[in-house]
């Protein structure tokens, strides 16, 4: 069975049968987190899980907590309350077998501007225990598929924002990750770019059972037949299928389900064009 | 994908990968370096200035008599050589930790920090790369000197390397103690005026502290209570085979120290980041 859409304050009733049946652990399971910055609160019992090779859009506006949560996955600061597991392993308590799990794209882009797309692939392999000559042939690889192979040699100053942007992917999945997380992927991209980059990680989802997590205030990234979260103001209002999100919400599309949602209707739409 | 399947993360990261680790954060930080040609030409240009021009200056001013480890009178150049070491690994420190607070803020910080490699020893790999890049530094440095007369026994050039490792460890961990303290690239200048400036006049840097001790003994205890002047000692010391064993200790007592505290500082619980709100401060 489909788990059924959570409303406001009840953040936690959301199962994917087919992990919880099995001994599989979810790819990620986020359970009761709260997280304040000083007196705000950016995170608000927040409970979501992603089954393997999961395709999960983490729909949000901006301010709406999406990359608290982000950071709190990828442990750039711990959780107070409740716990984070990928794959099983707790991100507190095991940080070192978590954070192996996970193929990270951060928000900003994070490339060495200086150094050539290589270089740049074989220090992150370093920084995953991964020698030079495996994180080369690798990255080649991943390079090939991206068709940027012949960029391989370039300063990563010289690509442009989509080129960027796919071998950020290219570097997150190096170390063979079975979790990857985009924050906001396709800010600042023209519209063939995000198609593009949208598609790469689709099909990555379904070819090489990747579990994804993709946040994004951009409605229209919610593809049909995807999962999704809908995080406003650090709290989860609605998770499961779009299309169940949709009916359960009583709304006719996911746009409007987010804005009934939400009862947000000014800024939501303004955020959402695109 | 059956590769990953079969790789899990069942097994800790062994020892040949924490050296590839460590290895790669130094080669990066090499590769940079070496790129920013800029950097390495004023790295070298400053403490050639003072070599050439104020030691020239002041070599009939400030005569220095015998002073352990010297045992004869010896020119003021020879005298300010290992301060001038001792300057070129202040200044890298603190540009590390420069390139820490720029790293933060165009978030090849989160990179580094979403290594499972545990945080501690990714710092300390970091301030090692620091490290290596000054040695580069030193080295080039003292290669010049050498045709300006500055000849310290060759073998001192070797027995002044662990000084070098332990000194550089403890001003760049004081670098990125700072580099936790600072929020924005802009307060650099903050820095240099009441860090690098301060830390380097109020030492025995540049007079021996016998004289700063005729001057004012008010200063004198400044002077002996700036770690610069124990790091500038040690390696005054090794460059001519000896030990200075209170220098030592200090040196190596204040680099666990301030490793100790940036770690913290980094620590993803209790660190400033998560006060803040993380780099970007962002929601």
């Amino acid at each position: 069975m489909e788990p059924s859409v959570v409303t406001r304050g009840q953040g936690r009733a959301d199962t994917a049968p087919t992990a919880s049946e099995g001994a599989l652990p979810f790819a990620l399971q986020v359970e009761s987190v709260s997280h304040d910055f000083g007196t705000r609160r950016a995170l608000d019992d927040v409970s979501c899980t992603i089954a393997p090779s999961q395709y999960c859009v983490l729909l949000g506006l901006n301010g709406a907590g999406k990359t608290t949560l982000f950071s709190l996955v990828t442990r750039l600061y711990d959780n107070v309350s409740g716990s984070i597991r990928v794959f099983g392993h707790d991100v507190r308590r095991q940080p070192g077998f978590a954070l192996r799990e996970l193929g990270v794209v951060f928000q900003q882009r994070t490339l060495d501007l200086d150094l050539s797309v290589l270089q740049n692939l074989i220090y992150h392999g370093a920084l995953h225990g991964l020698g030079p000559a495996r994180a080369k042939r690798r990255g080649l690889a991943e390079l090939e598929r991206l068709g940027l192979a012949e960029r391989a040699g370039d300063k990563v100053r010289n690509l442009s924002g989509g080129q960027m942007r796919r071998v950020e992917i290219a570097r997150a999945l190096l170390h063979r990750p079975r979790l990857l997380l985009l924050d906001e992927p396709t800010v600042g991209l023209d519209i063939g770019a995000r198609q593009g980059i949208l598609e790469h990680v689709q099909r990555l989802c379904r070819d090489e059972n990747l579990a994804v997590l993709w946040a994004t205030h951009l409605i229209d990234e919610v593809l049909p037949g995807a999962r999704v979260i809908m995080l406003h103001r650090g709290r989860v209002l609605a998770s499961g299928p779009s299309e169940r999100v949709v009916a359960e919400a009583g709304a006719e599309n996911i746009r409007a389900a987010f804005l009934k949602l939400t009862g947000d209707g000014n800024g939501a739409s303004r955020e959402t064009a695109g | 994908m059956s590769e990953a399947a079969a790789q899990g993360a069942s097994r800790p990261l062994g020892p040949a990968a924490y050296l590839i680790c460590l290895r790669g954060i130094v080669w990066r930080e090499a590769l940079r370096f070496l790129q920013q040609r800029g950097r390495f030409v004023a790295a070298l240009v400053r403490p050639l200035l003072w070599l050439f021009i104020f030691a020239a200056g002041f070599r009939s001013v400030l005569g220095v008599s015998i002073t352990p480890p010297y045992e004869t009178y010896v020119i003021y150049d020879v005298y300010i050589t290992p301060g001038l070491v001792a300057m070129i690994q202040l200044f890298n420190g603190m540009q590390s930790s420069l390139s820490m607070v720029y790293d933060r803020e165009m978030g090849s910080m989160r990179t580094l920090l979403v290594s499972p490699f545990p945080r501690g020893f990714l710092l300390t790999s970091k301030l090692l790369a620091g490290v290596a890049v000054s040695l580069l530094q030193v080295y080039v440095f003292l290669a010049v000197a050498w045709f300006w007369e500055v000849r310290p026994p060759v073998l001192g050039y070797l027995t002044m390397l662990p000084a070098l490792v332990l000194s550089g460890l403890m001003l760049g961990a004081l670098g990125m103690l700072l580099s936790s303290a600072i929020k924005q690239l802009e307060n650099f200048a903050g820095i240099m005026n009441f860090v690098i400036f301060p830390m380097f006049f109020a030492s025995s840097a540049l007079y021996p502290l016998w004289r700063m001790q005729e001057a004012s003994p008010y200063l004198y205890d400044i002077c002996r209570a700036n770690p610069f002047t124990y790091a500038v000692e040690l390696i005054r010391f090794a460059l001519y085979g000896r030990v200075d064993w209170l220098a030592l200790a200090v040196v190596a007592g204040c680099a666990a120290a301030f490793l100790g505290a940036a770690t913290l500082a980094y620590n993803p619980s209790r660190g400033l980041m998560a006060r803040r709100g993380g780099p970007g401060g962002g929601a």
